[in-house]
């Protein structure tokens, strides 16, 4: 499709709002409507506009497998790590108040954040996981290159 | 209030309408889009219901991210549904008992917008609301959509959107283990579908 222009310019144009607009859902998750789950989907979306327009071929090379792969797995990490270092510090598991003890309230506004920010890299890596694996064919052809 | 019951029935209307051509339509990808514009209307019931996180969800997700996966794989099954004969009275059977049983449940719930209910007298509810929404009507005398910073009472350094607190903290490990299934599902992509490397 990106022999088409309107296309081409109207994405190009469209990403970088797209993108900005899904962190803008995930930091202010805990100020307004939306959190990791929505901002993440809507950071994926901008991925898979790129791949629907340029290919897939063209999104894997600025967005590798390895990486999306890593990602979705640190996004889990984060929030589990979150956990853990609360259990960690003497708390209970997922207790934020762990992160600032001196500032009670205020270890529940950074707990819950980081926790978001891992949500929105799952939720967002593993749409665009989603998209590699069935925009391809899914036969697996022995011969082929990954 | 006639107008939010205007509205409503309209909507509802147009949904049913959506839903019942989207069952119709031969074609699978005017039925993609039926399904896009179904949950686009369920966004805009939600948010006249003023719960703005599902209507959000239901926006990103119900309307922009499953139709987009939906298209990728019917660029492999293609787009012509198999035509069938007549109409299977065991699956019609079934759909009418649910649908009855699901009409028979809301029965016994509480009417919208209802000020005594158990979800709004629980004393959790009681404390997140207190605690952290400053637009709510509050237990202190204040009116609903009054903003009131700097009183020290409500706002503790949590969230003001009460809904990520409670989804995040109250429920801390059902987020969490909500992620790990959308992790699975990644996982489990990356398993069945990736074309496997060239054997060495």
């Amino acid at each position: 499709m990106k022999d088409n222009t309107i296309l081409r310019i109207a994405t190009k144009t469209m990403i970088p709002f797209i993108i900005v607009f899904g962190l803008y859902v995930i930091f202010h998750g805990d100020l307004s409507p939306g959190g990791g789950f929505q901002g993440g989907v809507i950071i994926a979306s901008a991925f898979i506009l790129y791949g629907l327009v340029w290919g897939g071929d063209e999104m894997r090379r600025i967005l590798p497998r390895w990486l999306s792969d890593t990602l979705v797995a640190v996004g889990v990490l984060m929030y589990a790590g979150t956990g853990m270092f609360c259990l960690l510090s003497g708390y209970r598991f997922l207790d934020y108040s762990a992160i600032s003890p001196r500032n009670n309230p205020g270890g529940d506004v950074w707990g819950m954040n980081i926790v978001e920010y891992g949500v929105g890299f799952t939720v967002s890596m593993v749409m665009i996981t989603i998209y590699n694996e069935i925009s391809e064919g899914t036969v697996p052809e022995p011969g082929e290159k990954t | 209030m006639l107008d939010f019951f205007l509205i409503n029935i309209i909507l509802l209307a147009m949904v049913t309408a959506t839903a019942i051509a989207a069952a119709h339509v031969r074609n699978l990808l005017a039925a993609t889009m039926l399904m896009s514009i179904y949950s686009f209307l369920m966004a805009m019931v939600w948010t006249n219901m003023d719960s703005m996180d599902v209507a959000f969800t239901e926006a990103a997700v119900g309307a922009g991210i499953s139709t987009i996966l939906i298209l990728g794989a019917l660029l492999h099954v293609g787009t012509e549904e198999k035509p069938t004969k007549g109409i299977h009275w065991p699956a019609l059977l079934v759909v009418v008992a649910t649908a009855a049983l699901l009409l028979y449940g809301t029965l016994d719930m509480p009417r919208f917008g209802q000020k005594d209910t158990p979800a709004q007298l629980n004393p959790v509810s009681i404390s997140y609301i207190k605690q952290d929404c400053p637009r709510v009507a509050d237990w202190n005398g204040h009116h609903e959509g009054e903003v009131v910073y700097g009183k020290g009472d409500y706002y503790h350094g949590h969230a003001p959107n009460f809904v990520t607190p409670v989804i995040v903290s109250y429920r801390g490990f059902d987020t969490m283990f909500e992620t790990t299934v959308i992790f699975i599902a990644g996982m489990s992509m990356i398993l069945f579908l990736r074309r496997r490397r060239k054997p060495a």
